[in-house]
């Protein structure tokens, strides 16, 4: 586990601040504490520094996972959002788009959106700017990679 | 001709003539069947149904008017229908299953288990009250019910209910019994037992006539004679469950009543022998297990044990508060087609699914992440650790990770979990899992739970969810029955005894919101439970605590050939057929020092006959350390630690922890505590050892803190004098290996260790260590080692505090010496 690298952090940052742009600094520094971003196994993790003190402790090929993963980093150095930074992003987004119900299934397994699921947008929005999907009822929504199922196998792991 | 109208015969304007008259023969043949039977019930139409119920009842008044004169059909009936209910059930699976289906919404809340057992029984000997009421009443309200079709019905329910003409004939024949007071030969075998049967089944009207021939042939408890041992030869070639079952019943009976039952020259042992064989092979178990089973339940609950493992339990979830209300949750699965409820009124988050139209691990809420499907049995250990939010958890054994993220959203994800397991692929599902919850405030990793204090230590909470035999979820994973054996479960004993071990070094004695560790097994075997626990309450400075579960059933104080300390009433089992839950167990423990209990050989010995007064002391010192490591003083908490310590082991040093608490004066705390020790310590024998012993733990905590301020005191030379007193004892060898260990420990060891040696230069010596780290470890490698009590550094470093200190010890530690 390491603090990320001036490269990394940039590229990282520049992929967030794709979706909610300078509010950037409000991930950084919350009211409940001060989070940092740490890298671990190509990925980055995005903790509290109460637990990183914890997690300082656990030596680095033991060490699985902490805090929030944001994303990681692809072979090519290149960022990839995951899903489980979407609590963090949604608040913050600059730009929202939300969907109807119908094209919201739709949507969830995969699909593009067609212009007629389209049931709000904030305004201003550019061509190729960086969104934040909704549904109606103002749940974030990801978009799963084309040509890929949605992971049912974590659904079956029922607890003795 | 034309059809003739009927006008009293209107029959309702339905769908149309042909679906009328579909209808109607359904409906008719309905009344040839008899409508009680369960597998029927869902053939007929509602109004077959409601006749077949007014029927039911009608019949059941009558007969019971009619049949009953004078002795109690009821009551007398119900012992034999729950032992024959209950056993019934796997001769007619299919029927009985549905049965139990309906009866599952009434099942799942565990709470009201007695109340649901006796329902269930009672609604179960109303089946078969119905059923032999069918057959032997006329029905009042519909067209005709034809005996043809009573009997043909009581013929089919014979093939899986051998006992129920029996037992309807029993009944009547009791009742002839106690009016004519009948007498009945022993000599019965099997074939004169079928013979009846067979004759009681022909006729149902002719029951005065079969009646006076059951009067020679008795009830079925009646004395069932033991195949011979050939015929058990036979039995494993080409074993016939019908008679296999029926000889299970026979032998239930007749070891309820062995006195008046038994055949003569049989043997008690080997009824049991037989039925063990007979219960394995019906039940397909391997004989270890099924004995290990027969030592644990009285024979009627094993047989309802084993029916409990062929069926699944309910599917259960837990709502995930992060994230949603479990009445929007079920709100919204509602909506999606699922049939639930909520789960019991001790789980305020659990909701138990019925059916469900979607799958139930695939809806958009599970991938949202707003509930985990998880048994109800599991939700029970993280109810009992009650983690405070701001703590910091330890979870040992966390995956899949359902306690994991229940520990988490009942903190709020405030605080730090670390969550590990030791095993890698099961690991992926625990961050699957906490990533979907939504958990921030934990850390994964991947240790061997044996490793724990050393990696990192300190903890508030810790959960050992221990890797077990498996024998409480026999109905999940039924290759359990089989593959389990001796040494499987004394194997697995063994690591749930060096990881209790662990999580009891991780957890932190001297927190302030916490210091208890929850150790639970999903098995219900005495061995990998109570042995288990009870040793760890001989090994470490722990007790047990009530986990705060009002339901389940306590824990073993003896079994068999052990004797268990008797705290252990204050553990929970629970079972698949008692509480409709898997089989766990969950055993609440605090931790009330951070120093590794002096294991000398007199110590067992010596603490056994005091086990028994130390739970209420224990009870009333813990809370002072608890409230002392705050901003206090240091010297209390120090006593305090060594009183605790002593108490443990050797409430007879008591007597001296009293001079030493009433010596400080300062401590108000303490002057209910000495009360305790003077309690205890009245009872005691001094003991001669023991003062040395006493004196030199007193001493260590107070030396710790001296070192702070590196004063010499005169308590160095006591020190000196001590040790040599303890010299004999070999203590030397011990505190140094333990010293060289001590390099990896925090300071205070190394202190200790000083101490130990008696040189109050290299007291000294030592450097001003800040002996707060919160994360101080014991020495797991030395079980001699003479720790203090970290409790004092744990408090904070406070140089006034310390001058307090110094004072006070020096003032205590006069009378130690005097």
């Amino acid at each position: 586990m390491r603090p990320l690298t001036e490269e990394e952090t940039r590229v990282m940052f520049e992929k967030i601040a794709k979706y909610i742009g300078e509010n950037l600094q409000l991930l950084v520094d919350r009211p409940d504490g001060t989070y940092c971003f740490r890298l671990h196994n190509d990925r980055v993790y995005y903790v509290s520094e109460k637990i990183l003190k914890l997690a300082a402790n656990i030596s680095g090929d033991k060490l699985v996972s902490l805090g929030t993963c944001f994303g990681k980093f692809t072979k090519t150095h290149k960022f990839r959002l995951h899903i489980t930074a979407l609590d963090y992003l949604a608040p913050y987004a600059k730009y929202k788009v939300w969907i109807k119900p119908g094209a919201e299934q739709s949507f969830l397994y995969g699909n593009h959106v067609l212009k007629s699921g389209l049931g709000r947008i904030t305004e201003n929005t550019c061509q190729y700017q960086g969104v934040v999907v909704y549904s109606m009822a103002d749940v974030p929504l990801m978009h799963p990679p084309p040509r890929s199922r949605l992971p049912r196998e974590s659904a079956e792991t029922v607890e003795r | 001709m034309g059809r003739k109208l009927d006008p009293t015969k209107k029959e309702k304007r339905g769908p149309g003539r042909k679906a009328r008259k579909q209808k109607g023969a359904e409906t008719e043949l309905a009344r040839f069947l008899p409508a009680a039977g369960d597998e029927n019930s869902k053939r007929l139409s509602s109004r077959a149904r409601k006749r077949a119920a007014k029927r039911r009842l009608g019949s059941a008044e009558a007969l019971e008017m009619q049949k009953f004169p004078g002795a109690k059909p009821l009551p007398g009936k119900l012992p034999k229908g729950i032992s024959g209910g209950a056993v019934q059930t796997p001769g007619r699976m299919g029927a009985q299953s549905l049965f139990h289906a309906a009866q599952g919404k009434k099942r799942p809340a565990p709470a009201h288990s007695s109340e649901e057992e006796g329902e269930e029984e009672d609604s179960e000997e109303d089946g078969v009250l119905s059923q032999g009421d069918l057959w032997g009443s006329e029905d009042s309200d519909t067209d005709m019910i034809d005996d043809y079709g009573a009997d043909s019905d009581l013929e089919d329910e014979d093939e899986g209910e051998e006992l129920l003409p029996i037992e309807r004939a029993a009944r009547k024949q009791k009742a002839q019994e106690a009016v004519a007071g009948g007498q009945w030969s022993e000599e019965e075998t099997e074939e004169e037992e079928e013979e009846e049967k067979g004759s009681s089944e022909s006729g149902p009207q002719k029951d005065d006539e079969t009646d006076g021939g059951l009067q020679i042939n008795v009830d079925e408890e009646e004395p069932f004679v033991l195949p011979p041992a050939g015929e058990m030869e036979q039995d494993a070639q080409a074993p016939d469950l019908q008679r296999i079952h029926k000889r299970i019943q026979d032998i239930v009976g007749v070891l309820r009543d062995f006195g008046t039952q038994r055949e003569e020259g049989r043997s008690r042992s080997e009824y049991l022998y037989r039925l063990q064989k007979d219960l394995a092979t019906y039940y397909s178990y391997g004989d270890f297990l099924l004995g290990k089973l027969m030592d644990l339940f009285p024979l009627s609950e094993l047989v309802e044990f084993l029916e409990a493992n062929e069926v699944p339990r309910p599917i259960t979830l837990r709502t995930n508060t992060l994230k949603t209300r479990r009445r929007d949750l079920a709100q919204a699965l509602i909506n999606r087609g699922v049939n639930l409820d909520p789960l019991g009124k001790w789980s305020k988050t659990g909701l138990v699914v019925y059916d469900s139209s979607v799958p139930i691990g695939a809806t958009p809420e599970y991938l949202a992440g707003h509930y985990m499907l998880q048994g109800a049995s599991s939700m029970l250990p993280v109810m009992a650790l009650a983690p405070q939010e701001h703590e910091r958890i330890l979870d040992m054994c966390c995956a899949p990770g359902g306690k994991t993220s229940y520990i988490a959203q009942l903190m709020k994800n405030t605080g730090v979990i670390l969550a590990n397991d030791a095993n890698a692929e099961r690991l992926k599902s625990v961050v699957g899992n906490l990533h979907r919850l939504g958990v921030t405030n934990t850390i994964i990793s991947h240790y061997d739970g044996r490793q724990f204090p050393k990696v990192v230590g300190g903890f508030d909470r810790v959960l050992l969810d221990a890797p077990c035999s498996g024998t409480g979820v026999i109905s999940k994973d039924p290759a359990v029955k089989t593959n389990k054996d001796e040494k499987d479960i004394l194997r697995c004993a063994h690591l749930q005894k060096e990881l209790l071990l662990s999580a009891i070094d991780s957890v932190n004695a001297t927190s302030k919101t916490g210091g208890y560790l929850v150790y639970c097994t999903c098995s219900i075997m005495v061995e990998e439970n109570e042995w288990v626990v009870d040793y760890a309450l001989k090994k470490r400075n722990v007790r047990l605590v009530p986990t705060g579960l009002d339901f389940g059933q306590e824990g073993f104080t003896r079994f068999r050939e052990r004797r268990f300390h008797p705290t252990l009433r204050s553990t929970r089992r629970f079972y698949p057929h008692t509480h409709n839950m898997d089989g766990f167990f969950i055993a609440k423990f605090k931790k009330f020092s951070n120093s590794l209990p002096q294991s000398q050989t007199g110590n067992s010995a010596a603490s056994t006959p005091t086990n028994l007064d130390l739970p209420e002391v224990k009870g009333q010192v813990t809370p002072k350390p608890e409230g002392s490591s705050q901003p206090a003083k240091k010297a209390r908490v120090a006593v305090k630690a060594k009183q605790q310590l002593e108490k443990r082991q050797h409430p007879k040093k008591a007597s001296f922890q009293k001079q030493n608490g009433i010596s400080k004066g300062t401590d108000s705390g303490l002057s209910p505590v000495s009360c305790d020790t003077k309690s205890q310590a009245s009872s005691k024998v001094q003991d001669s050892r023991q003062p040395a012993r006493e004196a030199e733990v007193i001493r260590r905590p107070k030396a710790a803190k001296k070192l702070k301020q590196k004063s010499a005191t005169p308590l160095s030379s006591k020190k000196v004098a001590f040790r040599k007193q303890n010299g004999p004892k070999g203590t030397d060898t011990e505190v140094s290996v333990s010293k060289t260990q001590a390099t990896l420990k925090p300071e205070d060891c190394d202190q200790s260790l000083q101490n130990a040696k008696g040189t109050e230069k290299v007291k000294q010596q030592l450097p001003e260590q800040p002996s707060r780290r919160a994360a101080f470890q014991k020495q797991n490698g030395t079980p001699k080692g003479l720790e203090t009590s970290t409790m004092s550094s744990r408090g904070s470093s406070r140089p006034p505090a310390a001058k307090r200190r110094k004072s006070q010890s020096r003032g205590s530690s006069h009378p130690v010496l005097s």
